[in-house]
Order: structure tokens, then C-alpha cells, then sequence
């Protein structure tokens, strides 16, 4: 197990792209090994790690809206290009956040606003809760949730691929005889299945030109010395049902009203979402599987079905990746200090990552410190609306309050979009000129 | 159907005992209970469950369920009242997501308690403009505005609100509070607001403060 974590490290160090200068090489490695050594808590780093989760603050930064980065790839690739480079973080998230503009519009996708389209060009995206999933289709999500999500979740989330829900199980298709193999084709031969199909076809050149950017400023920026932060990334089965398939409410009642069904239904995400992580750390060379928690956070729900209904699956997500040498970082959105304790016991040592939001970073140093790297919690409203001076005071306070030992790295609690630059950079120069107590 | 039947009716209720409460409720009106005082009997409920959502007994699923069951309830109810009779108000407020951003679990919650403690609230919904919020003011006299917003961009959308209810000038007759996940003293401060809530009893809170109930 601690090998197949070695060696995704090493693969992480020695990514398959011909740097710059030895300069860039020799930061590189400096900068993967400092984030390696404060998530392992082996030994303490050479200095404190900073990576700051950015989600559209590049287009802020380099004076476009989030519409430019989503519908122009050249200027995604500038946006992200100048901010890593004037602000040299240890990490950055890749530039595949913002997603393809096109591509949603090609399959009129309905789950989410969009700049442009539905929020305006200089906002961010946002989801837009609904039952995608209605109450009664539990029982056909787990016994096939591929043909499920075919037919049934992709119609409603995607207007163009509503014809989609004609479609025959593939399974189907067992032998010659007319009634099985034949018959399970006979959507494709009709006209508005094969609209969907060219609709599909559109989003996939789409979606391939603009991963073609992605990958290209990726290997870019790896060149210049800046390691990708994320190999892969998945979530916790209860937020999988939660947000966007029977939504914040709907999982909320099925917890009371048909809790059995819950528990099928996230039983049969668990395996799907180790797969999820784990592929993605492995294509990618990189352990890290960033896994945002959203529904399981204080508030949302009680102590006793946060045991019951959330942690059991998320454990089990969590210990198949570690099995795999993957490490799950736990991105957990808004506060945890009601769940540290229930977490603790379970959580191998140097195997996990750990972000925090509002939660008590006094409480979680000390309850799950000694065996987690833990990190975050460096306020986007401060580096909103505050001073470079405050921010720089939050971060040496956070160094002194969680750096010991070495399992800390300096993270903002929830993703940075409108922020003032002088508060990012004072946030990244804080981390790196701080020294451990 | 004596007052010991509401009293049990109350706590059934308010333990969100659905199927159980449910039953009863189809009991009394069999009985012939008024439904007006079911009516009062519920909203008893509700305040019992909003002050354990208050003391972290319950959480946002138990309100979620809460209101699940209350629309179960009030579906059988309401072909029974003969007419609707408005309860008395403490005062109205008015409430919505700022420009931009189109997040409303929080705001739902805040405006389920402020109903729930007896405010006429006024749900503008989301992506509100600073004009709408503004004519809203006018046409009701609200003198309580709530103004929501999870992302940080929706810091400037309620600053540009509070500029506008300024430039209408309105700002001396109402008091402005602001929430959402991300909002803290520099933000209120930021936005000119009066006040910021970290969660819906702040936001009861700060409303019975300002009409001097509290």
C-alpha cells in the first residue's frame, strides 16, 4: 500500500514533459516534494506549501470575465498562464476548471447556469437544484445506473439528448436471434435518436479541442517548474445523490422516507467512484484525488446521520483509493467541528489530505493533526473585501496554530473567484516566508 | 376535541412524526375541529421545531422534513377553510439572492424561520436586481431588507443594493442585514449593510431587534 503511494509520488516528480531549464526542473521537484512530505507527515517540509484553490480568479486577474476563459481557449490559456507565472504558487488546479462554454450550449445543458447563459458573462457558474432524479426511480439507478444516467438523467439534463430515453438496454444485445441483438438498434435508425447522436457528436469535437488546450497549457506550465495539484477526483456517494441527481431536498426526505433505498443507491456509487479517482491518479501520475464534500458539512444534517448516511460510503470510497495509493484530499465545504471526532479513528496515517473552510483549525489540528496533513481555511471573503496586511496576519496565524510537524499546507477555504490580486499574492508570499514554529 | 388532543398534536408534530401526525390531522377534522385551530396548532409546531433547529437539535434535514410534512398537512386542510384568515403579523421583511447568483437553500431557511416567528416575508427569489428590491421596498413598506449570496461576487451585487435602496432614499426607513455562506464583518462592512447573520436565528434575531420585539 505505502509503495503504490511512492510510486505515484515518483511518477508526480518525474512527470513525462522536457522542462524549461534546470531551474524549472530542480523548483518543480522542490515544489511536488514539499507538498509530498507535508501530506506523508514523515517529515516536516523545507517550508510551508501554498496552493491556492483558484476557480475563475485568473480571468478576474488578467482583466476577462469567466465568459472569455469558457468560450475563447486561447484566452484561457493566457489567464491561467499569467497567474501561476506572476504569482508562482507551489501548485495550481489545472486549467480545466471553467469548462467549455460550447459545449454546454451544443447539448443545451440545463443542470447549471453558465456566464452567458443564464448568469451573466463577468459571473461564475452556478448549479440549479432540482430532482433530476425523481423518487421513485431509486430502483432503476442501482440496478443499471449506466442505462439510468443514459435515459433517463442525461434527457433531463441535456435538452438536445431527450430522444436519448429511447434507447434499449445494451445488454440486451445477447445473441443473433431477431428479438435481442436487432432490436436493441432500432432506436439508432430513428431520426430524432439521430439528432442526439449528432448533437453528440458535436459536444465530443468540442469537448476534444478544448482538451486539447487544457493538456497543452498543462504540459506549459509543468515545463515552467508548476506541479498540476489534482491526479483525479470523485465524491462522497451521499453528495453524488444529493446534489445533482434527487437534490439538497430530495436526499434530505429519502433519509426519513426511504432510507433503504439510499443506502442501495450510495452502495452502488462506492465502487463507481473509487474507479472515478483512482483512474484519473493513475492516467494523470499524480496520487491526489480531490474529493469536495458538500452535505455532510455542520448544519446540514445531525452528528447521528452523518454516522448513518454519510461517512460509511465516503469511508469506504476513501479506504479503496488509499488501497489504490491514491491520497484523497478532502475538500470539506463549510464547517466539520461537529464531525472531526467521528472521522478520526478511522483515518490511516499520511493517507489523506484534508481541506477545512470554516471549521476550528485549533480543533482539527488537534483532533485529526497527528494523523492527517490538514489545510485551507484562509477566508475568500478576506481575500475579497480585506487588506494584504490582514491576510498576510490570517496566514502566519494559521502557520503557527497548524504548521507543526510539518502537516499543514496554506489553502483558502473555498474557491477563489472575484479577489483582489494583492490579496492572493500576499497569501502565497505569507506561505512561503513564514517559518515553521 | 379538547386541548389535550392539540397538545399531543403539537408534540407528534414537532418530533416530525409524520405518518402519526398526518393520522391526527384527518382524526380532528373528522371530529369536526376547527381547521383554523389546527391551523394554530401547527404553527405552535413549528416554532417548537424552529427553537430546536436554534439549539442544534435539529438540523437543515429535520426543517426539510418539516416542510414536507407541513405541505402534506396543509393539502388536507385546505379544502376545509372557508376562508383564509391572516394571522397578526410582527412585520414584514423583505428577502432575495443578490444579482448573480442564484443560490437559495440558505435564503429559504432564513425565510421558513422568519415566517415561522411570525414575519410577513416578501421572497424576491434569486438573481434579484437592486431595482427590484428597491420597488419591492416601496410597494410594501417593509422596513427590513434581507439581502442573500453564497459567492463572493455577490458581495458587490449587494453593495450596488445598498447603493440603490440609498439613492431611492429609502435607507433611513430600513434596516439591512446580509447572509450566506461566505459573509463575515468585513464583508458587512464592506457592503454598508446594518448587520450580517451567520444563520437563520441570527437573521430571527436581528428582525425582532429592529421592530423591538426582542
Amino acid at each position: 500500500m505505502a509503495e503504490k503511494q511512492d510510486e505515484l509520488f515518483n511518477r508526480w516528480l518525474s512527470p513525462t514533459v522536457e522542462f524549461v531549464d534546470e531551474k524549472a526542473e530542480e523548483a518543480y521537484k522542490a515544489r511536488v516534494t514539499r507538498i509530498r512530505d507535508a501530506i506523508q507527515l514523515k517529515k516536516t517540509p523545507d517550508r510551508v506549501p501554498v496552493f491556492p484553490l483558484v476557480g475563475f480568479f485568473p480571468a478576474y486577474y488578467a482583466g476577462m470575465t469567466p465568459y472569455d476563459m469558457m468560450y475563447d481557449y486561447e484566452k484561457l490559456k493566457v489567464a491561467f498562464r499569467k497567474y501561476v507565472l506572476d504569482m508562482e504558487p507551489d501548485a495550481h488546479g489545472g486549467a480545466i476548471g471553467p469548462g467549455p462554454g460550447k459545449f454546454f450550449a451544443i447539448l443545451d445543458y440545463k443542470l447549471y447556469a453558465w456566464p452567458g447563459h443564464g448568469v451573466p458573462p463577468h459571473c461564475s457558474y452556478q448549479c440549479i437544484e432540482g430532482e433530476y432524479m425523481k423518487a421513485d426511480e431509486y430502483d432503476a439507478l442501482i440496478q443499471d445506473p449506466t442505462y439510468y444516467f443514459l435515459t433517463a438523467f442525461f434527457p433531463r439534463i441535456f435538452g438536445k439528448l431527450e430522444p436519448l430515453k429511447k434507447l434499449t438496454p445494451f445488454t440486451n444485445a445477447l445473441e443473433i436471434y431477431g428479438a435481442f441483438t436487432p432490436l436493441t438498434f432500432v432506436p439508432f435508425g430513428m431520426p430524432d435518436v439521430q439528432a442526439a447522436f449528432k448533437a453528440l457528436i458535436e459536444a465530443g469535437n468540442e469537448t476534444l479541442k478544448w482538451i486539447g488546450h487544457v493538456v497543452e497549457w498543462e504540459r506549459e506550465i509543468i515545463a515552467a517548474g508548476f506541479p498540476d495539484f489534482f491526479g483525479g477526483g470523485c465524491k462522497a456517494p451521499f453528495d453524488v445523490i444529493g446534489d445533482t441527481l434527487r437534490g439538497t431536498r430530495g436526499v434530505m426526505l429519502d433519509m426519513y422516507k426511504q432510507p433503504d433505498k439510499l443506502h442501495q443507491a450510495m452502495e452502488t456509487f462506492t465502487l463507481l467512484m473509487i474507479k472515478m479517482g483512482a483512474s484519473g491518479a493513475k492516467a494523470n501520475g499524480n496520487p491526489i484525488v480531490f474529493i469536495p464534500l458538500h452535505k455532510g458539512a455542520d448544519g446540514f444534517i445531525s452528528n447521528k446521520q452523518f454516522e448513518e448516511f454519510y461517512w460509511p460510503t465516503l469511508k469506504k470510497v476513501i479506504m479503496g483509493l488509499i488501497d489504490e495509493g491514491c491520497v484523497p484530499f478532502l475538500y470539506a465545504e463549510g464547517s466539520y467541528n461537529s464531525r472531526l471526532e467521528i472521522i478520526k479513528n478511522d483515518l490511516p496515517k499520511g493517507k489523506t489530505l484534508w481541506g477545512f473552510d470554516q471549521t476550528d483549525m485549533v480543533k482539527a489540528k488537534e483532533v485529526i493533526g497527528d494523523v492527517a496533513c490538514i489545510c485551507g481555511n484562509v477566508p475568500t471573503a478576506l481575500l475579497a473585501v480585506g487588506t494584504p496586511k490582514q491576510v498576510e496576519d490570517y496566514v502566519k496565524k494559521l502557520i503557527e496554530t497548524c504548521g507543526e510537524g510539518g502537516g499543514f499546507i496554506v489553502m483558502n477555504g473555498a474557491v477563489i473567484d472575484e479577489a483582489k490580486p494583492e490579496n492572493v499574492k500576499a497569501m502565497i508570499e505569507a506561505a512561503k516566508n513564514t517559518e515553521y514554529n | 376535541m379538547g386541548e389535550e388532543n392539540s397538545k399531543e398534536f403539537i408534540q407528534t408534530l414537532a418530533d416530525l412524526k409524520e405518518q402519526e401526525a398526518l393520522q391526527m390531522v384527518k382524526k380532528r377534522l373528522e371530529a369536526g375541529d376547527d381547521p383554523l385551530k389546527i391551523l394554530e396548532d401547527i404553527r405552535a409546531a413549528m416554532e417548537i421545531v424552529g427553537n430546536r433547529f436554534a439549539n442544534n437539535e435539529y438540523f437543515i434535514s429535520d426543517l426539510m422534513y418539516a416542510g414536507e410534512i407541513l405541505k402534506e398537512i396543509t393539502e388536507i386542510i385546505k379544502p376545509k377553510l372557508a376562508e383564509k384568515k391572516e394571522a397578526k403579523r410582527l412585520g414584514k421583511v423583505i428577502i432575495g439572492t443578490v444579482a448573480g447568483d442564484i443560490h437559495d437553500i440558505g435564503k429559504n431557511i432564513v425565510v421558513f424561520m422568519l415566517e415561522v416567528n411570525g414575519f410577513e416575508v416578501y421572497d424576491l427569489g434569486v438573481d434579484v436586481s437592486p431595482e427590484k428590491f428597491v420597488e419591492k421596498t416601496k410597494e410594501t413598506g417593509a422596513n427590513i431588507v434581507g439581502l442573500s449570496g453564497f459567492l463572493t461576487l455577490a458581495f458587490d451585487s449587494m453593495k450596488k443594493t445598498v447603493e440603490a435602496i440609498e439613492k431611492a432614499g429609502l435607507r433611513d426607513k430600513v434596516k439591512i442585514m446580509i447572509g450566506g455562506g461566505q459573509v463575515t464583518e468585513e464583508v458587512r462592512e464592506y457592503v454598508g449593510a446594518d448587520a450580517y447573520g451567520r444563520n437563520a436565528m441570527d437573521a430571527v434575531a436581528l428582525a425582532k431587534k429592529w421592530i423591538g420585539a426582542a
